[in-house]
């Protein structure tokens, strides 16, 4: 491989790992705002980004909505799912051992996998065309439009969660709720109401992102949202969890690396790359890469 | 220490007698082939359940990779018996050694995490050995290692399978086992009273991937093949659902649970897309309801010793 035709594989791989490591951080926000108040994993989180793809799914299909109110279909209704499943099976854990609530929120994730299941086949299905597709060609580098509606979209996402969480009374409210919930509750804000509020935003982005990877990549299964939801957690534990532009600049190393390892490796290597970053971060700064350490106190 | 003996006996007789009395029936086929698969895929599953429940359950630190080591011993038994022509014995021991090592490889460096990022770091982990599984050929790749000996049968399971309880018990009601159940109760507390708990945890990881590394032995020798997709979280996350269906930190719970799991999923058989759903709603009810399991972290033993006597609440 001549250096010219490395130099465009490179930066190829940089094109489509911006716009995959996009996805991975508008899924790890949510993550990312739950972890930072309520320290629970939400595995559920990947499967309400498919229950997003689905629900933009039925809005373009059925509704034969055009792509932006379908988008905003497919948040609302992720939207309602979080707050549910919060209200449902979190809530009465809030007292409890963390890992209880982890393993609630594996079973939770199984229950929406495969109750969808249930009801719309395992069989993937053909997302509608609702964006048309531009091919756009610079020095043999390829950009489709779908790639700069996922960098646009998610961009415009995520400054709109920057606004909401600094600049809002909510906002306010779940900083304030993140940093100590007990003293929040104490000045009087509801702190049950935030939760939900922080269970809807982040589960209207993963939405989002469902949408966004439908029209990407054609095509949309009930499982889809298992590695995604895995990944896009190693992405937020990457930036530092708990720290909304760490998830940013985390979903998009990962995706970047992803591409790269995919690009350059194997593309069955992709999932091990990730995987790795993971451990490692975790063995040599737990907090992230945006994270300041703190101690365990006794 | 007499009435340790004497209750080891007990034990032992216990299990002689049911396995001669499964065995007879499945001699005279009055328990037919698809029982008969669901009774060593049950001995299969406590063998994985208890030796989770052996490092979630009395060691409090919370791996959710059980299948990547389960897909070690997979692999390493099938290497021994098709590639090196071994008997299925040394097999066994080679999976169990090698899942075993690798649990403490592993063990050392990731068990200095604790709690949720444990959880996802053995989730990561046991993705990369199936991933680098996947990427093999000489074991197969993606295809899967096929042609293996049909070696597993009754008395292997149910032999392994006892014997799996039978030492994490004694391991359990050990020294050594009240030192790793002092580190779940409270890992720094424990820390003050003189035990190592690096090295408890450690142990606890090696013995359990181990178990774990023999249910996939008498998997793949069952099963005539063993393939990366048998191993996927999915796999950890049914053994997890044993083991908290029975009790973290309740070995009968773990045999319980894991029986439990298998006939229902054998009694699901023609439906088995509810078989997920039953599981994840066993999940989450559990854990709101009784998030200590069927058992909580007690054994049915300590019933069963007194099965004359007046029931105690």
């Amino acid at each position: 491989m001549d250096s010219s035709s490395f130099l465009s594989q490179f930066i190829q791989q940089m094109i489509n790992g911006i716009s995959l490591g996009s996805i991975y951080a508008l899924i790890a926000l949510g993550y990312t705002m739950v972890y930072g108040i309520l320290k629970l994993i939400n595995f559920a989180h990947g499967d309400i980004y498919m229950l997003g793809a689905y629900a933009g799914f039925f809005a373009a299909s059925v509704l034969r909505l055009s792509f932006f109110p379908s988008l905003l279909f497919a948040m609302l209704a992720a939207a309602l799912a979080g707050m549910a499943i919060e209200r449902l099976a979190y809530r009465p854990l809030r007292r409890a051992p963390r890992i209880t609530a982890l393993i609630t929120a594996i079973g939770v994730s199984f229950f929406l996998d495969y109750t969808l299941i249930l009801f719309v086949s395992p069989q993937p299905r053909t997302f509608p065309a609702i964006f048309e597709s531009e091919i756009y060609r610079f020095y043999g580098i390829i950009i489709n439009s779908q790639q700069i509606l996922i960098f646009a979209v998610s961009l415009l996402l995520m400054a709109f969660l920057t606004y909401v969480v600094q600049c809002t009374r909510i906002g306010k409210a779940m900083r304030a709720v993140s940093y100590d919930t007990d003293t929040a509750r104490l000045m009087g804000i509801n702190v049950d109401k935030v939760i939900s509020w922080t269970f809807a935003l982040g589960s209207a982005l993963a939405a989002a992102a469902g949408v966004l990877v439908g029209i990407y990549y054609n095509s949309i299964d009930p499982l889809m949202g298992m590695m995604p939801g895995i990944k896009a957690f190693v992405a937020a534990v990457l930036g530092g969890i708990g720290i909304i532009p760490g998830a940013m600049a985390g979903g998009l190393i990962l995706g970047i690396v992803e591409a790269m390892a995919s690009g350059f490796l194997s593309s069955t290597f992709r999932d091990a790359v990730a995987f790795s970053i993971l451990i490692l971060i975790l063995l040599f700064k737990p907090s992230g890469l945006l994270g300041k350490n703190t101690r365990e106190k006794v | 220490m007499n009435k340790v003996r004497k209750y080891d006996f007990l034990l032992l007789a216990f299990g002689a007698s049911v396995f001669l009395l499964l065995h007879a029936l499945m001699e005279t086929e009055i328990i037919g082939a698809f029982w008969q698969l669901n009774i060593i895929l049950a001995c299969i599953n406590i063998i994985l359940a208890a030796s989770l429940n052996l490092i979630n359950g009395f060691t409090g630190q919370f791996s959710i990779g059980h299948a990547g080591f389960m897909a070690i011993g997979a692999y390493v038994s099938a290497i021994m018996t098709v590639k090196q022509g071994l008997p299925f014995a040394i097999a066994i021991i080679a999976a169990f050694a090698a899942a075993a090592a690798l649990g403490f490889l592993i063990g050392v460096p990731t068990l200095r995490l604790s709690g949720d990022y444990l959880a996802i770091a053995t989730l990561g982990l046991s993705e990369i050995i199936r991933v680098c599984i996947l990427n093999t050929p000489y074991i197969g790749g993606a295809s899967g290692f096929m042609g293996i000996p049909h070696l597993t049968n009754f008395p292997w399971a149910f032999g392994l399978m006892f014997l799996t309880v039978y030492l994490i018990k004694n391991i359990v009601n050990s020294a050594h086992g009240r030192a790793l159940i002092a580190v779940r109760e409270n890992e720094i507390a424990a820390e003050t009273m003189g035990i190592d708990a690096a090295k408890y945890k450690t142990l606890a990881f090696t013995i359990g991937a181990g178990f774990a590394g023999l249910g996939g032995a008498l998997f793949s020798h069952y099963f005539y093949l063993a393939h990366p997709s048998s191993f996927t979280f999915m796999r950890s996350f049914d053994i997890l659902t044993m083991v908290v269906l029975g009790g973290l930190g309740s070995l009968s719970g773990s045999i319980i649970g894991a029986i439990i799991l298998v006939f229902v999923s054998a009694a699901l058989s023609d439906f088995p897309e509810w078989r997920m759903i039953i599981y994840a709603v066993t999940l989450i009810a559990l854990m709101i309801f009784r998030p200590q399991g069927l058992l909580g972290n007690k054994e049915l033993s300590e019933k069963m010793l007194g099965l004359l006597r007046k029931k105690e609440a």
